[in-house]
């Protein structure tokens, strides 16, 4: 360097061209948006109140009193009919028959049945044992004694039943569905869309037509489960067997495999673990729904939370939600700890150790090196594992006292129905009564307590952001809201959004339900932009601190498995039935998603970025403001789509607690006849809401996010 | 290690006053206990043995050395030598174990959390090999970017961005966004972000590395201009020997963490500390790296030589051996104040230059 410097070279001599792109010219979208703005609230102003297209509860028009005809003529006329009779009516009278007698034999309490409580029991924990170890097994006995001790056992097996009917149905259509849809692109681009309109409609609305064509029952139970929880398991598949490394498909095919050899040889054993992960999902939505299916007359723990949701009685709802709540947990910590136990890795560990003799059959204990286990480092003890063939006997051995259990379980009363301990000194606390009451006085003292609060909470949201957004936005001329819907969405997203919203308003206008609509819609916007705060907050403090993710991100996981409408339970106990619950109950509901998505997002901004900005001396804010909320636009912006859409489900489920609009429609549809048609145009008027947010925040996303 | 001591006692400007960087035994070792590891035995264990003892990792071993104002200094290492962890200890982007960091004489280590800060902001600027941008920002707010995090306006900070835009050649792409240019682009825009800031000290952690070679070899004739343009102070990070004597006035060599040798290039290559250094630089052309004072022998008789123009004891012996091939007989080699302080001849200098054109021992009969 000291004797060979060169003059300065000329700095274009060799330096590589780049085509000098065009900056982008700005959109000036936020102006645009502030104009929009500006003309509705003039408008507002000026023609307050005018064709807003109110309806009074009571009231219906022409397409309802439609619906209403449509109904009757397939009550009347269904009998003969080959498509409801022949096709729906055999599904229906089929899948009814066949939970009918699981119900029967099974979870209700007969002696000389198949199995009592006893055996399921046993049956249970060989299950678990056998497919997720033994920490599943407590977990499971300890669930399954609870729901007995609280008199939920009846209840709780059916909703058992009913999520692993609806989740082997979904097994049996999804899997061949997924690998279908892996192995030819056009199947994959026409179902899609398909499993894209059954996860974007709110459960809520397609509750109705249904009920129509599958009669109320545990048939009709299954089929609307069917539908939420088909599409993670066919997406998770087709993904997990997408995902399989490019390279091992060569190989395999270097080596000469048929497509079928491949699959089953290379693209299955490798996808397992995230097949096992997509049953998870559709476990968890299948319980979901078959709470939800309480209101067609499934059978299962649903019920009792409706039933005391009506009466307002947060005590029992709460028994019954606790009991949902648990199965939740134990069905999510069972099917994970099963999709832990298909990694591939746990297989592909050599034997090391000495091996044994027992029972005339080699068993070898693995006692597996500490680099080897997922411990190291942690100090933990050398594990020990046994091999397959053990494995297979020790399960065998087991499985025979399960066996003699579920034999005696139908031979003796107090084995075959479960005993009822209201006698028994401290179980006799945790029995249904008792504890509901306990509840009850525990839910009064913190109501009480929290009142000012929660009160003062309520007041502040209900008249600083409800009131004034639900007046600018119901209460004015149809023609005027649409308009501005219309301009916010090609001005977010371009023509296509709009296109879309455009139809969409068409179909809300049709249903009559405009001014419903709108509230729905207002409630669904304030909820989103609660569940936006608390998870920009909560979303950066977790990406930014390792330790307050270990801390936060369990619960979220936790909220995450808990059913959607046993959210409605604490909502209600503190703020009582009104609109404002069914928001606090959507934000809730919301908030885990969100802010996972959020926390992600910002512990996904490259650590690169982060250290270059952190050498050039940047305090916490500016760390915060200009790189990291900047850098996880696209995590905000999925958050927020997907906040969307929880939350206008959400919102809807929350017409049983007093939230109103829509929901109220829907449910007041299956309590009076003659409201029936309106019910299902909330439904259409719903779908049509919630295709039209998701299709907007979409765009937008594609737009913003980049 | 005594020539070790003796290579840096020759370097120029070593006072620690004096130096623009002055690092004193600074270790890193991770692990959970780390803090109360300093100061025990184990620390003289090797890394594997320390590890498989107490689940700690040495990333950087007992390292001092001191940088003068204006020099390039490089540390060189393989990968897992510790090199990025050193430099990134220099700036406390991570925290050292034990050791102290003087820059421009103030202590670094002993810092809050505000003056390091400000440290950052005003004195000391990094690029790293991925670029680490902003894409959601222009080049321009890039490279203002750091003006813009200590607080300066607007008007302020876009002219200074476009002074350094226009200086490393960037102009007419200000208002592209990152990925829009290309890999070599992008890390000019690190370097004018590194720049704009007007630091006293510019540290590079394998700048290029992730650069194919042509465009690499540009970009180290950029760092090389702007040296001089400029004249900062850099600590130039990389994996490539070719790259580290091709910029470094001087070159300190890792390995598991440690110092193996400090030296200026021809140090290096003509006198390696041990075998390691030996074999890495074996595929080094010496002719180009090593000078007259590497090659030259004393002369035996005071007259020897005299008939030739002397060459300085500095010039590399590539360009001394045309004029030595030319000359009659043997050329006097004279020190930077004229005293003669060797003779080279035509022997001399193709020992060199065959050895590696041929890549095996010289025959005696080369002459």
């Amino acid at each position: 360097m000291t004797t060979t410097l060169a003059p300065p070279p000329p700095a274009a001599s060799t330096k590589e061209e780049q085509p000098r792109s065009a900056p982008a010219p700005s959109r000036h979208t936020g102006r645009k948006l502030l104009v929009v703005l500006v003309l509705w609230l003039v408008a507002w102003a000026v023609l307050r109140g005018k064709q807003t297209l109110a309806l009074a509860n009571a009231d219906t028009t022409g397409l309802h009193e439609w619906f209403n005809g449509i109904r009757d003529k397939v009550q009347l006329l269904g009998q003969d009919n080959w498509f409801f009779h022949g096709v729906l009516g055999t599904v229906a009278s089929a899948l009814d028959s066949f939970v009918g007698a699981v119900q029967a034999h099974v979870s209700t309490v007969v002696p000389g049945d198949w199995v009592g409580w006893f055996g399921v029991l046993a049956l249970a924990m060989w299950l678990t044992y056998t497919l997720a170890g033994l920490r599943s097994t407590v977990l499971v006995t300890a669930v399954l004694l609870f729901l007995g001790v609280a008199g939920l056992w009846t209840d709780g097996l059916d909703t058992l039943i009913v999520t692993l009917v609806a989740v082997v149905i979904c097994i049996v259509i999804g899997l061949p569905l997924g690998i279908a849809m892996s192995r030819s692109r056009r199947t994959s681009a026409i179902v899609t869309p398909a499993l894209d309109v059954m996860q974007t409609m709110p459960s809520f609305a397609y509750l109705t037509p249904i009920a129509l064509f599958f009669g109320i029952g545990p048939a009709c139970a299954i089929v609307l489960t069917l539908i939420y929880a088909l599409p993670p398991l066919v997406r998770i598949t087709e993904h997990g067997l997408n995902s399989v490394a490019e390279n091992t498909v060569e190989a395999g095919r270097s080596l000469g495999v048929t497509k079928g050899q491949l699959l089953r040889q290379v693209q299955l054993p490798m996808a397992k673990r995230t097949i096992v992960v997509g049953i998870n999902q559709c476990t968890m939505a299948a319980l979901s729904m078959a709470t939800i299916a309480a209101l067609v007359n499934g059978p299962g723990l649903g019920k009792p939370v409706i039933a005391a949701l009506q009466t307002l009685n947060v005590g029992a709802a709460s028994v019954a939600g606790l009991g949902i709540v648990l199965i939740a947990i134990m069905l999510d910590r069972t099917t994970t700890a099963a999709s832990e136990r298909s990694a591939p890795g746990g297989q592909r560990v050599a034997a090391v150790g000495s091996p044994g003799v027992f029972g005339g059959r080699t068993l070898v204990l693995e006692k597996l090196p500490r680099w080897a286990t997922e411990d190291t480092g942690r100090g933990s003890a050398a594990r020990m594992r046994l091999t397959p063939g053990g494995r297979r006997l020790v399960l065998g051995l087991i499985l025979l006292p399960a066996l003699v259990g579920a034999f005696y379980s139908t031979r003796y009363l107090q084995l075959s129905q479960f005993p009822d301990l209201s006698g028994v000194p401290v179980l006799n606390e945790i029995t249904a009564g008792p504890l509901s009451t306990h509840i009850n006085d525990l839910t009064d003292a913190v109501v009480n307590a929290l009142t000012g609060v929660t009160n003062g909470f309520k007041n502040f949201v209900t008249s600083v952001m409800l009131n004034p957004l639900q007046s600018v936005m119901s209460d004015l001329p149809w023609w005027v809201m649409a308009l501005v819907l219309l301009a916010v969405a090609y001005l977010l997203g371009g023509w296509r959004p709009a296109a879309v919203t455009v139809a969409c308003e068409a179909v809300i206008l049709g249903t009559g339900l405009w001014y419903d609509a709108m509230v729905t819609l207002t409630m669904t916007l304030v909820a989103t932009i609660i569940v936006m705060l608390v998870a920009v907050v909560l979303g950066v403090a977790m990406g930014r601190g390792r330790r307050t993710d270990t801390v936060i991100r369990p619960f979220l996981d936790g909220f995450q498995t808990i059913p959607a409408f046993v959210y409605l339970v604490p909502a209600l106990a503190l703020f009582a039935a009104t609109r404002f619950t069914a928001i606090m109950a959507a934000v809730a509901y919301a908030v885990p998603i969100a802010t996972k998505l959020v926390a992600d997002g910002v512990r996904g901004v490259a650590p690169t970025t982060v250290e270059a900005a952190r050498s050039t001396g940047i305090t916490r804010w500016q760390m915060i403001s200009k790189v990291q909320l900047p850098m996880a636009r696209e995590a905000l912006v999925l958050a927020t789509n997907q906040g969307l859409l929880y939350v206008l489900s959400m919102v809807v489920i929350g017409g049983m607690v007093g939230g109103g609009s829509l929901g109220y429609l829907i449910v007041q549809g299956f309590v009076q006849g003659q409201l029936f048609g309106k019910g299902l145009a909330a439904g259409i008027a719903i779908t049509a809401l919630g295709i039209m947010l998701d299709r907007i925040a979409r765009y937008a996303a594609a737009r913003y996010g980049r | 290690m005594t020539e070790l001591a003796e290579n840096t006692r020759t370097t120029p400007g070593a006072e620690s006053d004096r130096a623009a960087l002055s690092v004193h035994g600074l270790w890193k070792v991770f692990g959970p206990n780390a803090d109360k590891l300093v100061g025990t035995p184990d620390l003289e264990l090797s890394r594997q043995e320390l590890q498989a003892k107490s689940g700690h990792v040495i990333g950087v071993r007992d390292v001092s050395f001191d940088v003068a104002p204006g020099e390039v200094f490089v540390v060189m290492g393989l990968s897992g030598s510790g090199k990025s962890t050193l430099v990134r200890l220099l700036t406390r982007l991570i925290e050292p174990t034990a050791g102290t960091v003087l820059l421009d004489g103030e202590d670094l280590t002993g810092m809050g959390e505000d003056q390091l800060r400000d440290i950052r902001r005003r004195k000391v600027s990094m690029v790293f090999q991925h670029f680490g941008l902003l894409p959601h920002r222009k080049v321009i707010d890039n490279i203002a970017f750091g003006l813009e995090v200590r607080g300066e306006d607007k008007a302020g900070r876009r002219s200074r961005a476009q002074e350094m835009v226009d200086l490393v050649g960037l102009s007419g792409y200000e208002m592209n966004y990152p990925d829009q240019l290309s890999g070599g682009m992008q890390q000019r825009v690190g370097l004018a972000r590194a720049l704009a800031g007007d630091p006293a000290v510019l540290m590079f952690d394998e700048p290029f590395s992730a650069l194919d070679p042509l465009i690499r070899r540009d970009m180290q004739k950029e760092v090389i201009r702007l040296h001089h343009e400029v004249g900062k102070t850099m600590v130039f990070i990389t994996h490539d020997l070719d790259e580290a004597l091709k910029l470094g006035d001087r070159i300190l060599i890792m390995r598991d963490g440690a110092i193996v040798q400090v030296g200026a290039p021809d140090e290096i290559i003509g006198a390696p500390a041990d075998s390691y250094v030996r074999d890495f630089t074996a595929e080094v052309p010496k002719s180009h790296v090593l000078t007259l004072k590497w090659v030259m022998r004393a002369p035996s008789s005071p007259d020897e030589g005299a008939g030739a123009p002397p060459l300085p004891d500095t010039t590399v012996v590539r360009e001394a051996a045309r004029a030595v091939l030319a000359a009659d007989g043997p050329v006097r080699v004279v020190d930077a104040s004229g005293t003669v302080v060797g003779v080279v001849d035509d022997e001399d200098i193709l020992r060199v230059v065959v050895v590696e054109s041929h890549d095996e021992p010289a025959p005696a009969s080369a002459s």
